[in-house]
């Protein structure tokens, strides 16, 4: 009778029992496992979650009305957008305008109203100027506002800062894309002059796919031979493909310069053997971007390629042949599928370093050849405006996602067809 | 991009190293001293002999000298954690405009300085005083040409001056050029650039001679395309071609409208050294010390009695002498932070069509 007592009531068990040392001995290894990937969790939380985690929210961010006007924000959106705000919301606004130059609020609400017109932060100025000495209780401050500079008794000053109070906003996400919202809040297309940014994205793409496909033409071969070649040929032969890999990227792009400027070495010599009259536009334009691109993006085809390469037992393609294949069909239906990893590293590799690509095209490129990262680095270091930077840099960050996933499934699929 | 018209050696100068030094003097010496912060390199050296050197030795304050590379991010840092080290600052219009609206600088009391109707007009600001001006102009080989080109017009003239041409790739100065080829006055330019319509005018201009512009990114590159023969003029910054001249090359400038920006000097706001800072820029602005610092490199003094201390040659070349400034442009800096960005992106909309 005493083993059913005990079955039935689950007593709490002695410490020493061999489940609970189990337990024990489990978490101490747990611990021991989530300490040793610690400082590595760490490093990515520090570097990289965090980064770029503020940078998608940058790019939606719309706080900079909010936290140097907190009272003018919370009355304006209450108004509902007829006539003027009311005066509760007028005293607040020449109280916190007043206050806003301590700690460079003012510089931020200025930079953010210029976006709603540009008429904002000169006009901020001139009111700080005009605002008087005291803040009197009982001053109309509709009336003085108004007499210091006439557009505050416009509805349509005050529908712009309204514009800019709430918490978030999509404004800088949708100018990324060459939209706006209208005065309806309906969103458009912005004037057929002003679009830039769908045509960028698309060259963006355009430019790193078509350096991936050259890479790949000419990394291909290159690595096949250095994989079959007797180990001394190859070797010096790998010397000279990490030749550049060690030199400044700044001075092998500035050389191609020198190279293909019209009275550079190219032009000159094909000028002197008779091939052509007059120099070609070989530089400041797409070409000369593919040129010094698909230059210092080659080795990162050559290296991956190569090394899978080398793993490849030529007795396959050997014994291809000699089962009555043709050289041609042995190579590709047995050599090239064995090299479908080295060749998804080496693509995926190239095309996404070449994504981010922005000293290169802005030295060897015309106008209509910089990527979307010399934007970004137009808006954050020339203008400072920050959202437009994070706003672009998050429709990068998230097509290149997009395009990875696709690429990653294809390659998978492909491998488990010929497995 | 602006930083590029001074010469590479300024960028070699780590600010890091500026700053360190700038701060160890100070703690190990312990005498206080008027922190000046400039941007280094030539122009920097050419500070030290003209102003820093005589400014010590002639009033006894200790100047500590250091280099940044005009990040506003480190003095807002300052002025906004109370923390200030840098008492007076080099500044470029672009980053006066904005420092001044955020309240980063002492506003300037006129009076005390001393140098009212002395200095020229675009020297006067409210949070600035102006220290040098360099301009950006149009260049060309005289080897390479039969006649020489006297205005942007000649610039726009494919017919009677063929070949490929170079401008900054921007929208800043780009559209300024343009409405002046089209027959707008100097002094109307921004006036017109203000209404939509005189932007599509620009952009109208623009389009006729687009196929034959190869757009320069850096202020090396103009002279460096005019003696190597890729275009037959240019715009580019007037150092940068007088750096070319001195080394030899044919290099012309037709100053007839040309458009100038000066540096400042700005007095970081809750700076102890008001005073001291106010004596410096008093001391760098006297004709005699202007004349001094632009004898070394060729940056136009501010103050129009310099020029006639420079020899002939010198001073032909300065943006400030007479005749140059007869028909140049100030570039309307408030202009380019206001409408800058949507200029910018028209800009490169259109470029890229």
């Amino acid at each position: 009778m005493t083993t059913t007592i005990a079955a039935s009531q689950p007593l709490p068990r002695p410490a020493g029992s061999l489940k609970a040392q189990l337990r024990r001995a489990e978490r101490l290894r747990k611990w021991k496992a989530f300490g040793l990937v610690a400082p590595l969790a760490l490093f990515l939380i520090v570097v990289f979650v965090v980064p770029i985690g503020s940078m998608l929210w940058r790019s939606i961010d719309n706080t900079e009305l909010e936290s140097v006007m907190p009272l003018t924000t919370a009355g304006l959106q209450q108004w509902d957008g007829v006539g003027l705000p009311d005066e509760s919301t007028m005293a607040a606004f020449a109280a916190e305008l007043r206050d806003s130059r301590q700690g460079g609020g003012l510089g931020r609400i200025g930079r953010r109203l210029n976006y709603e017109g540009t008429h904002y932060r000169s006009l901020l100025m001139r009111t700080l100027r005009g605002l008087p000495a005291s803040l009197d209780a009982d001053v109309d401050w509709t009336t003085t506002l108004v007499e210091i500079d006439e557009s505050w008794g416009e509805t349509t000053t005050w529908l712009g800062i309204q514009r800019a109070a709430p918490p978030t906003t999509d404004r800088y996400l949708l100018a990324s894309v060459d939209l706006e919202r209208g005065d309806t809040g309906q969103i458009q297309r912005i004037g057929e002059g002003d679009r830039l940014y769908q045509a960028v994205f698309q060259r963006t793409l355009v430019i790193a796919g078509g350096v991936t496909l050259i890479c790949l033409a000419l990394g291909f071969p290159l690595a096949y031979l250095l994989a079959t070649l007797p180990a001394r040929t190859s070797n010096l032969l790998m010397i000279l493909v990490l030749l550049p890999f060690w030199t400044s990227l700044l001075v092998r792009t500035a050389a191609w310069i020198i190279l293909l400027q019209s009275n550079g070495l190219v032009n000159q010599s094909l000028m002197a053997t008779g091939v052509i009259d007059s120099p070609l536009q070989l530089v400041f334009n797409r070409i000369g971007v593919f040129f010094a691109m698909v230059h210092i993006l080659l080795p990162f085809m050559v290296l991956p390629l190569y090394s899978v390469m080398k793993g490849i037992s030529p007795s396959y393609q050997r014994a291809a042949v000699s089962l009555g294949a043709h050289p041609f069909a042995a190579f590709w239906q047995v050599y090239v599928p064995q090299t479908i990893s080295g060749i998804a590293a080496g693509t995926i590799l190239v095309f996404i370093m070449a994504l981010g690509y922005y000293i290169t095209p802005a030295l060897v490129g015309g106008p209509g050849d910089q990527m979307v990262s010399y934007y970004v680095a137009y808006y954050t270091n020339s203008t400072n405006n920050w959202g437009m930077a994070a706003a672009l840099g998050s429709i990068l960050l998230v097509v290149t996602l997009m395009l990875y996933l696709v690429y990653h499934r294809l390659v998978n699929r492909k491998q488990l067809i010929r497995n | 991009m602006i930083h590029n018209r001074f010469p590479l050696s300024r960028l070699g100068r780590s600010v890091a190293v500026g700053s360190l030094l700038a701060t160890g003097l100070l703690v190990s010496t312990g005498a206080q001293a008027l922190t000046v912060i400039s941007f280094g390199g030539a122009s920097g050296d050419a500070m030290q002999q003209a102003y820093y050197g005589p400014f010590q030795q002639s009033t006894g304050i200790n100047l500590t000298p250091g280099d940044y590379n005009g990040e506003l991010s480190r003095i807002r840092a300052m002025v906004e954690t109370g923390n200030v080290s840098w008492d007076l600052v080099e500044m470029e219009s672009p980053e006066l405009v904005r420092g001044c609206f955020e309240g980063l600088f002492e506003p300037i009391d006129w009076g005390r300085l001393g140098l009212e109707n002395e200095l020229i007009d675009s020297a006067f600001d409210e949070c600035g005083v102006g220290t040098f001006v360099w301009s950006t102009v149009l260049a060309y080989d005289a080897d390479a040409l039969d006649s020489p080109p006297t205005s942007w017009a000649d610039f726009w003239d494919v017919e009677q001056f063929p070949g490929t041409r170079g401008l900054r790739r921007g929208a800043k100065y780009t559209l300024e050029f343009a409405l002046m080829a089209d027959g707008v006055p100097a002094d109307e330019v921004y006036g017109v650039l203000e209404s939509p319509e005189g932007v599509d005018r620009a952009f109208a201009k623009l389009d006729e001679i687009k196929e034959h512009i190869q757009w320069w990114e850096a202020g090396a590159q103009p002279p460096q395309w005019l003696v190597s023969g890729d275009v037959v003029m240019t715009s580019s910054y007037n150092g940068r071609i007088a750096a070319a001249q001195e080394e030899g090359s044919n290099l012309e400038i037709v100053w007839n409208e040309s458009i100038y920006d000066l540096d400042y000097w700005a007095i970081v706001a809750g700076s102890e050294y008001v005073d001291e800072a106010y004596d410096f820029i008093t001391f760098a602005s006297q004709p005699e010390n202007q004349a001094a610092y632009s004898s070394q490199i060729p940056y136009g003094p501010v103050h129009p009695d310099a020029i006639a201390q420079l020899d002939e040659e010198q001073a032909r070349r300065m943006p400030t002498h007479e005749e140059n400034m007869k028909d140049a442009l100030a570039v309307d800096t408030a202009f380019w932070v206001d409408y800058g960005e949507e200029l910018e992106q028209r800009f490169n909309a259109w470029a890229a069509r």
